[in-house]
């Protein structure tokens, strides 16, 4: 199905199921622990036997000897894996360093050997006595000193509308700031593991992944095989939040243990071994600049944003948000990229906005402040209904204003100023806390690509989908099955949904929030050429059928779907696939983040008190699974602004605190209430679903909202995140 | 993991012997050396199982303080009535550490002996002193926020990570043992944890295969009892630094500080200024401070810190 003219009304505008707020229907698989995740699928293949990844010791160089002896004789030891003896291995496009090093080493924890044994200890106790001499070489591991090389890169480059550096330089009120985010670590729960059989010359992968074609794809081009010869299955996710985009080593070394040691092996990523052998957050300079008259219009903003990684990798699209968040009429973007020694940068959750925002919307709060505007209004006077590159192109839907305001008002943040008898900082106490709330825009693009899916009515008048989407963790599950019932006219319990297997239809995935509003849509597409298949075969016009109660009703002619099916059944399969809509209108998620948060006036311990996000973004599938997404997406933003940093040792070029205890992110204790509301939206100008995502938009601004909203309590600017207490001290109050 | 021999113990003086073995070492709840093995940071290749001692009571002792079994669990001694009401630094010290589950499991002697969180010490391929001595030392000039800030030496900055031994500190514990030859000894906690001088990897006075029997407390002292744990997330994490005091209504008392030191840091010499604040305390405590650049927020946090447990124990 091709989408190039806006939605008009559709069964999905029925919402008798989309839109309800409904459980997960996996829900009760994942609290029973009856839904298998990658390591768990014990009874697939017979035989699994266990193989256990080694990691290089060093950032940069060349192996000189592996010396596998010792290693061979721990028992049960079945094969060992190195690049030596592995064969020609080919790279994925999605990958920038290989995923089994040698003799070149590319970065820290690069794997240069897997050891497959009987059992797990074995593999392990093996891995460990395998003596491995490295040739050390001198490497880059730290952005503020190779920024000067660094060099704008093809693939984002720089954007001029005007003349910004005129209207930056005669602007009467500016504002030039310098921010840091730090390089972060996904640290989702189930770490990367594979499970890989062969049979004969074809392979299956149980795999935790969340774009199953990409993966397909990039194993078959590492292992140069045909990508029919691949399956990969992925039916449950235990979080990936980016860092399961791509084929990781435990994939690639599972197959090729399998195939050494001529039976399936199962291989996982170690926790400390994740954060420098797989893809993190890069650390991003990021220098803004914004012009203003007093009055408060914006005449000039630019944004520049440094980051760096391995040899032919990206960079950090920290700007991408500038181009499109606020008027203007000069404006600039820039990003430029370092090469950088340490382990290889890529997306996680919202990459580009995440950190960008981080910045920008600091930089928003200091000029209101500059300007003496409340940093609300500030925005608002700034906002833009068009593209400022292009004002003949119109935003599809664009309700930034209507959350500020929505959200001031739930929030009660009038009585900030109140409050504060007309300073901005640091007056309101309560007994040795500081009390301070902050404000930020939330905004996230919405991407659109194909998605395919399979649909099949069944003689009992069960409905069941099949498209290689991913569930990693998100609803998808549940969100299809709506669809699906909206659709066909079925309860919920009627549908069956079937995702994550590379025999299935392609999908768009799980990433950038494209997965809901682009795999529903597929799954929409599909029904529809289900719903022809049942009128057609009752000779029904498809345009006046009603699908409901199970039933397709034409006048008084009601025949039961189970009937419509017959013994043979009925299936189609279709895709959306769309125009150039998104040409023709920027289509964004929009959101408005506000913060309360005491600081204690002694020790600079942070507590976020309150946090409200409220959210436009077409039409919200399912209340309750959104809801998650949103909350997960702000508790993670907590993390970014408060605690999450991968300490990088800039003599050995590594990730220093690589493990949960060293790596910390937010828990039960650092989250307060937190309330999000959804605007009622649709935009019938992105999909049928006239949906958009939301996983990441939760995300977006949070990290500035707090800092804002600490500054607000104690008058200490912090510009380089995490905010921890010590950067707070010096300017606390005497105590 | 290294391959390993187990048995179980069924007396102290048993186990005791027992640990006379070359490579072998006692186990109790196991929630830290259980991780250090799976990593070959440590690799015994015999454990001698003490859980089944019968060290796991809380008595009162003839002078009026308590005698704590070595095998007592963190919960229990955490809740423990007598505990809470004349030892309360003990049990808010216990209840700011770990978690639930570890808390179960964790015993009062692991807990001494727990070591150091030195993320250098937990990376095999990284040289560290203590792990390997004579390697070197990785955290001297790389990512050191954690480490000491004092009484590290050129050898080892690491910090005890226990927020539990503060408090025995400041309550002038008494660690009990018998070593191998059955002979039992008393330990003042002051001089149970060793500075890393050049030998980090002996982090105790404990000869081998001494076994904790039990960690006793004098007759409770009074006062109000704080701990402030200090770090980067509200609960399960180590701290950046702690501070541990009992505050008597004429302002004497005790302190003692986590996060700074190898061992407890308390100072006795600096708790004769207490009645003069927060400052005037510091200065002697932490008289020959020598952080790293990472790590120098610690002096003016130690101070703030001790400043508003200062106030909390006047209000
Ligand atoms: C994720 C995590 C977070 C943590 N957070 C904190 C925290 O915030 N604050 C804190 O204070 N601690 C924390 N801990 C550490 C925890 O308190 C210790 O792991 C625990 O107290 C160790 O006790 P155990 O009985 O399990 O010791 P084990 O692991 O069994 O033993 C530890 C050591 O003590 C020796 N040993 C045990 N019993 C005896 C005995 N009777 N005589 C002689 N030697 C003995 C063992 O040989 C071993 O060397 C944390 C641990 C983890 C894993
Ligand atoms: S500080 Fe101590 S524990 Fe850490 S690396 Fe140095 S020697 Fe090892």
């Amino acid at each position: 199905m091709r989408f190039d003219t806006p939605a008009t009304t559709n069964p999905i505008d029925q919402l008798k199921v989309v839109g309800k707020p409904t459980d997960r229907i996996d829900g009760p698989l994942k609290t029973t622990g009856t839904a298998p995740y990658a390591y768990e699928w014990h009874d697939v293949v017979p035989n699994q036997a266990y193989g256990y990844v080694v990691g290089s010791a060093i950032a940069k160089g060349r192996i000189a000897s592996i010396d596998l002896t010792d290693a061979k004789a721990v028992p049960g030891v079945l094969a060992i894996v190195t690049a030596e003896n592995a064969g020609k291995l080919g790279k994925g496009d999605w990958n920038t360093a290989k995923l089994l090093g040698g003799p070149d080493i590319q970065h820290y924890h690069q794997a240069v050997a897997l050891v497959v044994a009987e059992t797990f200890e074995q593999a392990r106790a093996a891995a460990q006595s395998l003596r491995v001499d490295y040739i050390r070489a001198h490497g880059a591991f730290d952005l503020a000193s190779a920024k000067d090389s660094a060099v704008v890169p093809e693939a984002t480059p720089a954007t001029a509308v005007g003349d910004f550096a005129g209207a930056f330089a005669s602007a009467p009120v500016q504002l030039d700031a310098t921010y840091t985010t730090p390089d972060q670590g996904h640290a989702m729960m189930e770490p990367h593991a594979s499970i890989a059989a062969w049979d004969g010359d074809k392979l299956t992968l149980w795999t935790s992944n969340q774009m199953i074609a990409w993966s397909t794809g990039d194993m078959a081009k590492t292992l140069g095989i045909p990508k029919e010869n691949i399956r990969l299955i992925s039916p449950f996710i235990g979080g990936g939040f980016g860092g399961k985009l791509f084929v990781r080593s435990d994939a690639v070394l599972a197959a090729l243990g399998a195939r050494a040691a001529r039976r399936p092996v199962k291989v996982a990523l170690a926790r400390p071994f994740m954060f420098n052998n797989t893809t993190h957050r890069p650390a991003t300079i990021q220098r803004i600049r914004i012009g203003a008259t007093p009055d408060g219009k914006i005449t000039a903003i630019g944004h520049e944003s440094w980051s760096g990684d391995l040899p032919g990798g990206g960079p950090e699209n920290a700007v991408q948000q500038t181009s499109l968040l606020y008027a203007g009429a000069n404006r600039m973007t820039a990003t430029r990229l370092a090469v950088l020694d340490l382990p290889e940068g890529n997306a996680m959750r919202a990459p580009g906005e995440a950190p960008g925002l981080m910045a920008l919307e600091i930089a928003m709060d200091e000029m209101a402040e500059k300007l003496d505007i409340d940093p609300i209004e500030f925005r608002i006077l700034n906002d833009t209904q068009v593209d400022p590159s292009n004002p003949g192109r119109r935003f599809s839907q664009r309700q930034l204003v209507e959350c500020l305001r929505i959200g001031a008002e739930r929030f009660g943040w009038k009585t900030r100023d109140v409050q504060t008898g007309g300073t901005k900082t640091g007056r309101i106490r309560e007994g040795r806390w500081l009390i301070g709330v902050g404000v930020a825009a939330g905004f996230r693009n919405n991407l659109l690509t194909r998605s395919a899916a399979r649909v099949r009515l069944d003689r009992p008048g069960i409905v069941t989908v099949e498209t290689d989407m991913t569930d990693i963790g998100t609803g998808s599950y549940t969100i299809i099955a709506q669809t699906a019932a909206e659709m066909m006219g079925v309860p919920l319990d009627k549908v069956v949904v079937r995702l994550g297997d590379s025999s299935f239809p392609v999908s768009a995935g799980s990433g950038g929030q494209w997965g809901a509003n682009n795999s529903t849509s597929g799954v929409y597409a599909a029904c529809v050429k289900l719903r022809e298949a049942v009128t057609q075969k009752l000779g029904f016009n498809t345009a006046e059928a009603v699908f409901e109660d199970g039933n397709v009703r034409l006048g008084n002619r009601s025949i039961s779907l189970a009937e419509a099916a017959g013994e043979a059944g009925l299936v189609a399969e279709d895709a959306i696939e769309y125009g150039d809509l998104a040409k023709q209108y920027q289509q964004s998620t929009f959101a408005a983040h506000f913060v309360e948060v005491s600081v204690d006036a002694a020790t600079g311990e942070i507590r976020v008190r309150r946090i409200l996000a409220v959210c436009a973004a077409g039409r919200i599938l399912n209340p309750k699974s959104a809801r998650s997404q949103v909350i997960g997406a702000m508790t993670m933003g907590v993390g970014a602004a408060l605690m999450e940093e991968l300490a990088v040792d800039k003599r050995r070029g590594f990730f220093v605190n690589h493990d949960l205890a060293g790596y910390e992110v937010p828990v039960h204790a650092d989250i307060p209430h937190q309330e999000v509301i959804f605007l009622d939206e649709t935009d019938p100008i992105s999909s049928p679903m006239k949906a958009k995502g939301v996983g990441e938009l939760g995300l977006c601004g949070v990290g500035a909202a707090i800092a804002n909203a600490i500054y607000n309590a104690t008058g200490v600017r912090v510009r380089d995140y995490p905010i921890t207490l010590d950067k707070l001290l010096p300017g606390l109050p005497e105590i | 993991m290294r391959s390993f021999t187990y048995e179980r113990a069924s007396s102290p003086a048993e186990a005791a012997a027992a640990a006379r073995a070359e490579g072998a070492k006692f186990i109790a709840g196991g929630t830290n050396l259980l991780d250090l093995m799976k990593l070959e940071i440590e690799t015994p290749t015999h454990l001698i199982d003490v859980n089944g001692l019968a060290l796991d009571k809380i008595e009162t002792t003839t002078e009026g303080g308590l005698r704590i079994g070595a095998l007592v669990r963190n919960t229990d001694l955490a809740a423990d009535e007598r505990v809470r009401r004349d030892y309360g630094l003990l049990s808010r010290a216990l209840l700011a550490g770990a978690s639930g589950q570890l808390r179960n499991k964790a015993t009062t002697a692991g807990n001494l002996l727990q070591r150091t969180r030195c993320p250098y010490f937990y990376d095999t391929n990284q040289p560290c002193n203590k792990r390997q001595p004579g390697s070197g030392c990785a955290a001297i000039g790389g990512f050191s926020r954690q480490h000491a800030v004092i009484g590290a030496s050129e050898g080892c900055i690491a910090t005890h990570p226990s927020d539990m031994a503060v408090a025995m500190r400041a309550l002038d514990a008494t660690v009990e043992t018998v070593r191998p030859d059955g002979t039992a000894r008393s330990i003042p906690i002051a001089e149970f944890h060793r500075l890393p001088g050049d030998t980090p990897h002996v982090e105790n006075v404990l000869v081998p295969g001494e076994l904790i029997t039990a960690v006793t407390l004098p007759r409770p002292v009074g006062g109000t009892h704080i701990y402030h744990k200090v770090r980067d997330r509200a609960s399960y994490a180590f701290a950046l630094v702690s501070v541990g005091a009992i505050v008597q209504r004429d302002g004497t008392g005790h302190i003692a500080l986590g996060g700074v030191a190898h061992k407890p840091w308390r100072v006795e010499a600096a708790e004769i200024e207490m009645p003069r604040g927060a400052r005037a305390v510091t200065v002697h405590l932490l008289a020959d401070a020598r952080p790293t650049n990472e790590n120098a927020f610690k002096l003016p946090l130690v101070e703030r810190t001790l400043a508003a447990v200062l106030a909390e124990a006047r209000s």
